[in-house]
């Protein structure tokens, strides 16, 4: 009755097998494509360095003006910039300005990723009933799967750095992007749809003209939802190098700096929510014209 | 201004729509007779249309009648293939919309047929003249030519200032208007209507027909109209095709549908019609008969207008005469008033007199 109260699994030396044969091959792939793949990525590198450089070199008035001007542009509201200011200022006063300033750009680099890997993905599953029977589980596993697990391979291909941290931020951050960008489409009115048809849309035209400009504001919610978890992101990536507020936090836990952990658990906080509410006021600008209903 | 395309006939023939998952499995089982419940319980499939066949004169307004679920809408939609038939053809001037491959048919839809939806199907991020100018900005149109169109038909249909609005700013009424500013725009041949203005209040709805048969004058194209309501049918209609059950039991001219329906079915609809703004004087005079009696009647109007004139006048005999003022019947005041009121059943009189 021994099968009754241990489960009856595959036996201890092939399970071993199993792992190493695995393992090997992971490692010889990576033995034989990391460089190359390494190379592939190396514009975004760039990019991401770029960023980080101009977002630090900077004067910082400069930037805090740079930002203001951005939320006034997304939000049109006073309350959103001066929040936006405050925020800035506060943190820049404790001593956390660089650090920001990395992980502001480290979040900007991932979210635009996101938006032109995530959108065309999600136009293509909201076209074809089978891409979106595919993609759909593979969102799920990359939703639910710890993030520390996708790192263990991330960091075997491409090392420790800026890139590998990058890429699991993207991964991670990329599902809400992709479900919104097919749901927006899928729920544009079928009758304008057919009025497109009608007067003999392209497909390019319907996409274009249509379903895109319809899809929008839902749209707008995925890439809020990105932008939220790319945030969420960077403490984990700070494990694997990626610098900015992460890395303090990373430090605190080691150490125990209650104090130090607090303050750039608070900044990250305080970017968050200038992102949120830019990016949210800004989605609810395109939908202004469903508003204004006729008496 | 530029010169407005006027109609090209379309002339449908033989066309069959059965929906399900192998319509063409069960197309010579319905040729050969197979009812729309027959196919329905024991094939799973829907009798769509069946058997259609209507000529579609250029130039005039083709009114498609029916109640919901008779394949009205359906049958709208074959005229651009927005529904592609089971088998049948669509005859547009030359052209058979059913043998065409997607660029042709896109190309037909954009320069020859324009439509207007029940639900208006406006774009709601575009104000009223981005929507105007839709269809021409999908042909690839210049902007400067585009605008100057859209807003010709925006005036046109009474929506002077309206231009930057958004619809959902405005009425249903004024949407409508934008629906049908959008179609007139496009400067197609032939405008398809589709319910348009089953959505709208009674005067509204009275209102828009007025707008419709106004611009008709004008623009004379080939219109062919959706409704479910009889008197709109026969307020707008020059040719009348009544649809049930995916068939069409009764097509003519306004006069023939009241004076003569083909069945129960289209007899309780013409029951309750003020036929006396329906029948003209042709269909009730006499052959003349000697010199012609009485005052000079024009062919064509209707009996109530003769009836007023008259009694007003206190004759009781008076001739019909044509365009040319040329005397081509007699006309009795007691064949007026009895063509006015008498119930016209399709066999006897006998169910009006049991329900009276």
């Amino acid at each position: 009755m021994d099968w009754l109260t241990t489960f009856p699994h595959l036996n201890d030396d092939a399970l071993r097998a199993l792992k190493k044969a695995i393992d090997g091959g992971f490692r010889d792939f990576t033995r034989a494509y990391g460089e190359a793949i390494e190379t592939m990525f190396e514009p975004v590198r760039w990019f991401l360095i770029y960023s980080e450089r101009f977002m630090t070199n900077t004067p910082w008035p400069l930037i805090l003006l740079l930002v203001a001007v951005l939320v006034w542009l997304a939000s049109r509201s006073w309350k959103i910039t001066l929040g936006s200011i405050a925020t800035l200022l506060a943190i820049g006063f404790f001593d956390m300005w660089d650090d920001t300033m990395k992980t502001i750009a480290m979040t900007f680099v991932c979210t635009l990723l996101a938006i032109v890997i995530g959108i065309p993905i999600g136009i293509g599953m909201s076209r074809s009933n089978r891409l979106q029977s595919i993609v759909n589980p593979i969102l799920d596993v990359m939703q639910t799967m710890p993030s520390f697990v996708y790192l263990i391979p991330v960091v075997m291909l491409l090392g420790i750095g800026k890139v590998p941290g990058l890429l699991a931020v993207v991964i991670y951050a990329i599902p809400p992007i992709i479900r919104l960008t097919n749901l927006g489409i899928r729920l544009v009115d079928k009758d304008v749809l057919e009025a497109a048809d009608a007067f003999g849309s392209s497909n390019w035209q319907r996409l274009k003209d249509v379903q895109m400009p319809l899809a929008l504001p839902t749209i707008m919610a995925g890439i809020n939802q990105t932008i939220m978890m790319a945030l969420a992101m960077v403490v984990v990536a700070s494990m694997i190098g990626v610098q900015g507020l992460g890395q303090p936090v990373l430090k605190a836990i080691a150490n125990q700096y209650f104090t130090l952990g607090m303050f750039n658990g608070l900044a990250i906080v305080g970017i968050a929510i200038i992102f949120d509410r830019a990016s949210q006021a800004y989605g609810k600008r395109l939908q202004r014209h469903l508003e204004v209903v006729h008496g | 201004m530029v010169e407005q395309h006027t109609g090209i006939g379309i002339s449908i023939r033989n066309l069959y729509k059965i929906f399900g998952t192998n319509p063409e499995d069960y197309i010579d089982a319905v040729r050969g007779g197979m009812t729309k419940a027959e196919l329905n319980d024991k094939h799973n499939h829907v009798l769509g249309l069946k058997d259609i066949n209507i000529e579609m004169p250029e130039g005039g307004i083709q009114v498609v009648m029916g109640l919901s679920g008779s394949g009205k809408s359906t049958l709208i939609r074959h005229i651009n293939r927005l529904i592609d038939p089971t088998a049948g053809e669509v005859i547009v001037g030359d052209e058979d919309v059913v043998k065409m491959n997607e660029s042709e048919l896109r190309e037909f839809r954009r320069r020859k047929t324009a439509m207007v939806f029940q639900k208006f199907a406006l774009l709601p991020h575009r104000t009223v003249l981005e929507n105007a100018v839709y269809g021409l900005q999908i042909q690839g149109i210049a902007r400067k030519e585009q605008e100057e169109q859209a807003r010709r038909w925006i005036s046109r249909v009474g929506l002077d200032g309206f231009e930057d609005n958004y619809p959902n700013q405005l009425s249903g009424g004024m949407q409508q208007r934008v629906g049908l500013a959008r179609a007139l725009t496009n400067d197609a041949p032939i405008l398809l209507m589709d319910e348009a203005f089953s959505a709208l209040d009674p005067l509204i709805r009275m209102d828009m027909q007025t707008v419709l048969l106004d611009l008709q004058k004008e623009i004379r194209k080939t219109v062919v109209f959706i409704t479910h309501d009889l008197d709109e049918a026969l307020r707008l209609g020059d040719r009348i095709a009544i649809l049930r059950d995916g068939e069409v039991v009764q097509q003519g001219t306004k006069q023939e549908i009241v004076l003569r329906p083909a069945d129960e079915y289209i007899s309780s609809f013409v029951r309750e019609v003020n036929r006396g703004r329906v029948i003209t004087v042709d269909m009730v005079m006499a052959p003349l008969s000697g010199e012609p009696q009485g005052m000079p009647i024009k062919q064509g109007t209707v009996l109530e207008v003769a009836a007023k004139k008259m009694t007003d006048t206190n004759v009781s005999m008076a001739h019909v005469t044509d365009k040319t003022g040329k005397p081509v019947g007699a006309l009795d005041i007691h064949d007026v008033i009895s063509a006015m009121v008498t119930p016209v059943d399709h066999e006897t009189a006998d169910t009006e007199a049991a329900v009276a």
